[in-house]
């Protein structure tokens, strides 16, 4: 059985211990805020933070975080006000919005590391995340926005 | 026109609208609290406005009827049903936006709600072809200047006032003689028993009196839930008792399963079922392609289960087709005579008069969609009744394909529509949903059918591959009097009816025969085109390689004649004048010509706006290089500057774009920005790394890592959008697509003044580390 906190809930899982995060969380816990876009780490919309650290559920096994905590977009931030959620409003970000739950949570933890990224930082950490409708310029300045209130 | 020449006209759908009893499913209950039925909606066909527009010749036409659109709560609470479909656009907020704004409704108390797919309801639902806007302005504003006037009539009665003397204002009707006011929510049930005015009667409002319209502070509907994760996209339908499936396809297109062996798959762990699934010949517009489907009870086991299959394909007629030998068919088709779609003057004796000709060739591969969602679908189908919930563009189309598909009649299939994660025309074909639809009927329960990004790239229906080759004829002053563009290409019309080898009218009328400059002689030809796999409509289709291809040459021409690029385009759009191709029944994205002319006067306002704008001539760095290109298309008005910079390495990257847009009168300017920064993406993405190839009859690409698309540390740094404010009665065009077509040739024009390298055939690759 593994045990695995999620949003502080703590959840339980005995079938594979292979089965990637992304569809444990999709799937069988029902929190599909986080997104399936490649399955392969290369467009960043699952992301999803565990213990600080941005991290691609597509590629993570349940059991690689068995005793770990994992944030996903729904735990953010209790009523959706995490600043980079405010930012994110502000700007008038997403277009399909798909991709967003990723790059929301691509920045946050961007933001714990460092809180007042520059724009070439910014485009940097950020450039692991795909957005095919091509709302790059309005993330870059969300991002800023978040980190700086400006 | 037959069937080729408008794939939409095979659906079979009937023009006359039924009176037809709202099912229980529609919360909307008309303008009171009540239920109601929908009376014979009136079809707009009259000339109400300044100009006509092509809503009316749309499959089940228009439905101006505020009962099917508008329901009003005793607590006041406006509900407004947007009936297309969201894929980021913003149409899901704008069309509710113009009925809120004649209605005098308050956004803050307005609540949309997504139709499901019912054309005879609420008549077309096709979202695509930047449509939704240009066909909806003027029938949404008179839904809601009908609401409001049945609004005003229930005041009018209730106060024993004329109607005329009382005046519905932000949410409430007054009466300013005697100062009382009732609110909408309190006239919601006197309101729904007035009968609705007749579309002749009523009165809109002026337009200087808008609150919402053409401002651009209205954020989408869904922006909150889309940050905290809640947004319900195709995927994130959860139904009790629902299964998970993926399904391995025929790898080629038109293949067939011999043989396979569930046994290693059925050892996974959560999986549940291995079935055949059923595929039909290609073509066959939207049908499934068949397979073998793997049940799990999550999409992780389905996914593991489906890769331990063991598969024996017959790769069928296509396992021969290879990009590399294809591309040189195309070239050498393009070098011979072909169809000629468009004839004026004599281009051939102009070129052997002319005192110089410049060729260009100009080659752009097959492209895949790659939505950030993939298609997806749910379906819960039971006994003759199916439900399905789905990512889909065209909820009518779906709607009509399963029922066929399950041979139940129509009125049993309900289709719901999620939210789009991305559609650029792939989701308008419903195959997904098929499939979900013909495992759900087998296995007796609600299934989800979910594609990988390998099952996205491996069977899309792509963008075309094509060759465009122009020459022009240049007298001694360096004039351009020949014109002679031979476009091969594959056509979309190949999915819907085999060995369709010629363009369709609406591929033609897509930068080829619409082409605007001003010159005497003009030959326009479509040799043949063999398809091999399927071949669907991306954003803005054809306009991408004939914009390329138009756009560049200008370049080549400036080059040519050694003058400055900005000049050489607007020399060859010519005078202002309303351009009359010698073409018959030329296509004009299905719009009236007069309402909708190529008028050169707007296509040199926006040249000279972003010209303007954008600075162009300015100054840049040594490495730099600016690049112009304009292109008509949807009805729309665009023009594109590209700053370019490419290092000693060959590395590109693109510090500016400025981008002009005349689309007439429009409803959000803000969203208009955010398609046209996204155009400039989708736009650097297909230019630089944008290619599906084949080999034996497979797609080679596989994700993201070899099908590549542009990140944020190669984006344009800034993109700057220009709108041309419209005039009184300027019709409302496409906006989704249009900002596509200009920005490659922009680029290839920057390129070449930053480094005097043409590039001629996409993607650029590592064409310019050479
Ligand atoms: S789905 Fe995990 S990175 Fe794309
Ligand atoms: S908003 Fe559509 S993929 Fe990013």
């Amino acid at each position: 059985m593994i045990k695995v906190k999620i949003n502080g809930q703590e959840q339980s899982w005995d079938g594979d211990p292979d089965l990637p995060l992304l569809w444990f969380l999709r799937d069988e816990a029902g929190l599909t805020g986080t997104k399936f876009g490649c399955g392969q780490a290369l467009c960043g919309a699952c992301t999803v933070i565990i213990d600080k650290e941005a991290v691609r559920s597509c590629i993570t096994s349940i059991n690689d975080v068995a005793g770990r905590e994992v944030t996903t977009i729904e735990g953010l931030h209790p009523d959706g006000d995490h600043p980079v959620q405010k930012a994110w409003r502000e700007v008038n970000v997403p277009q399909c919005g798909f991709c967003q739950a990723g790059q929301i949570m691509q920045a946050a933890a961007l933001l714990m590391e460092n809180p007042k990224p520059s724009h070439d930082q910014i485009r940097e950490a950020m450039s692991g995340n795909i957005c095919r409708c091509g709302c790059y310029q309005r993330i870059e300045n969300a991002v800023h926005l978040a980190s700086t209130g400006v | 026109m037959n069937f080729i020449d408008n794939p939409r006209k095979l659906r079979g759908f009937e023009k006359n609208l039924k009176v037809e009893k709202i099912s229980r499913r529609s919360i909307l209950k008309g303008l009171g609290v009540t239920g109601g039925f929908v009376l014979a909606a009136p079809v707009m066909t009259r000339r109400a406005f300044a100009y006509e527009t092509g809503a009316g010749k749309m499959p089940h036409g228009v439905v101006v009827d505020p009962r099917v659109f508008v329901a009003v709560a005793p607590d006041g609470t406006v509900t407004i049903l947007a009936h297309r479909a969201e894929m980021g656009t913003g149409v899901r907020t704008s069309l509710p936006l113009i009925v809120a704004e004649e209605m005098e409704a308050d956004w803050s108390k307005v609540k949309v709600q997504q139709a499901h797919g019912d054309e005879g309801k609420f008549g077309n639902q096709d979202t695509d072809g930047s449509r939704s806007t240009r066909h909806y302005l003027i029938p949404m504003r008179q839904i809601g200047a009908s609401a409001r006037t049945m609004l005003e009539q229930a005041a009018a009665k209730r106060w024993g006032v004329p109607a005329t003397e009382v005046k519905a204002v932000n949410h409430e009707v007054v009466h300013s003689a005697s100062g009382r006011k009732l609110g909408f929510g309190e006239l919601a049930a006197d309101a729904a028993k007035e009968s609705v005015p007749s579309i002749e009667g009523l009165k809109l409002k002026d337009p200087k009196d808008f609150r919402y319209l053409g401002k651009g502070q209205v954020s989408i509907v869904d922006l909150h839930d889309i940050t905290t994760g809640k947004a319900g996209y195709g995927a994130d339908v959860r139904l009790p008792g629902m299964k998970y499936a993926v399904i391995a396809r025929p790898p080629v297109t038109g293949g067939k399963l011999v043989s396979f062996d569930p046994a290693e798959a059925m050892k996974i762990s959560g999986v549940e079922k291995v079935m055949q699934v059923r595929g039909w010949p290609w073509p066959s517009k939207f049908q499934p392609l068949g397979g073998v489907a793997v049940i799990a009870r999550n999409t992780g086991a389905a996914i593991k289960g489906r890769d331990a299959l063991k598969l024996v394909w017959d790769d069928g007629a296509n396992g021969k087709y290879d990009s590399v030998a294809y591309r040189k068919e195309l070239e050498e088709a393009s070098r011979k005579p072909g169809l000629v779609v468009r004839q004026e003057g004599d281009a051939d004796a102009a070129l052997k008069a002319a005192d110089k000709v410049v060729i260009g060739e100009y080659y752009l591969p097959h492209l895949a969609h790659v939505s950030m969602e993939p298609p997806v679908a749910v379906a819960d189908v039971k006994g003759d009744k199916a439900e399905i919930w789905a990512p889909v563009q065209s909820p009518g189309g779906t709607r009509e394909d399963v029922a066929k598909t399950l041979g139940i009649p129509e009125g049993n299939v309900t289709v719901n529509v999620t939210l789009l994660g991305g559609g650029f025309g792939r989701k308008s074909k419903c195959d997904f949903a098929l499939e979900a639809a013909l495992l759900s009927k087998e296995l007796g329960t609600p299934v989800k059918v979910q594609w990988t990004r390998e099952d996205d790239l491996h069977h899309d229906f792509l963008h075309t591959v094509s060759v465009e080759r122009i020459e022009a004829g240049l007298d001694k002053d360096g004039k351009v009097i020949a014109w002679r563009h031979r476009s091969v290409a594959p056509t979309i019309a190949s999915t819907f009816a085999a060995g369709a080898k010629h363009a369709a009218s609406f591929e033609l009328g897509m930068g080829l025969v619409d082409m605007p400059f001003e010159i005497a002689n003009i030959s326009c030809e479509n040799p043949e085109a063999a398809a091999f796999t399927r071949i669907g409509w991306f954003r803005s289709v054809s306009n991408i390689p004939r914009a390329f291809a138009v756009q560049s040459m200008v370049g080549e021409i400036a080059n040519a004649t050694g003058r400055d690029q900005k000049e050489t385009l607007l020399a060859l759009i010519g005078t202002p004048r309303i351009v009359k191709p010698a073409v018959k029944d030329m296509w004009n994205y299905g719009e009236p010509y007069d309402s909708y002319p190529i008028d050169t006067a707007r296509l040199r306002k926006v040249v000279e706006l972003v010209a303007e704008k954008g600075e162009w001539g300015r100054q840049v760095p040594k490495g730099h290089g600016l690049g112009i290109a304009v292109h008509r298309s949807f009805v729309s008005y665009i023009a594109t500057i590209v700053e370019v910079a490419v290092d000693d390495k060959g590395k590109l990257t693109v510090p500016r774009v400025d981008t002009a847009i005349d689309c007439g009168t429009y409803v959000n300017p803000e969203r208009i920005a955010s398609q046209i920064e996204g155009a400039a993406i989708m736009g650097l993405s297909l230019a630089k790394y944008g290619a599906v190839t084949f080999k034996d009859g497979k797609v080679e690409q596989k994700n993201f890592d070899d099908f590549q698309v542009i990140r944020m540390d190669e984006s344009p740094v800034v993109t700057n959008v220009y709108i041309v404010p419209p005039g009184p009665d300027t019709p409302p065009s496409g906006v989704g697509e249009p900002g596509v077509p200009p920005f490659a040739p922009a680029l290839m024009n920057a390129i070449f003044a930053a480094t005097g390298k043409r590039i001629r055939a996409l993607p650029i690759g590592k064409q310019l580390e050479a």
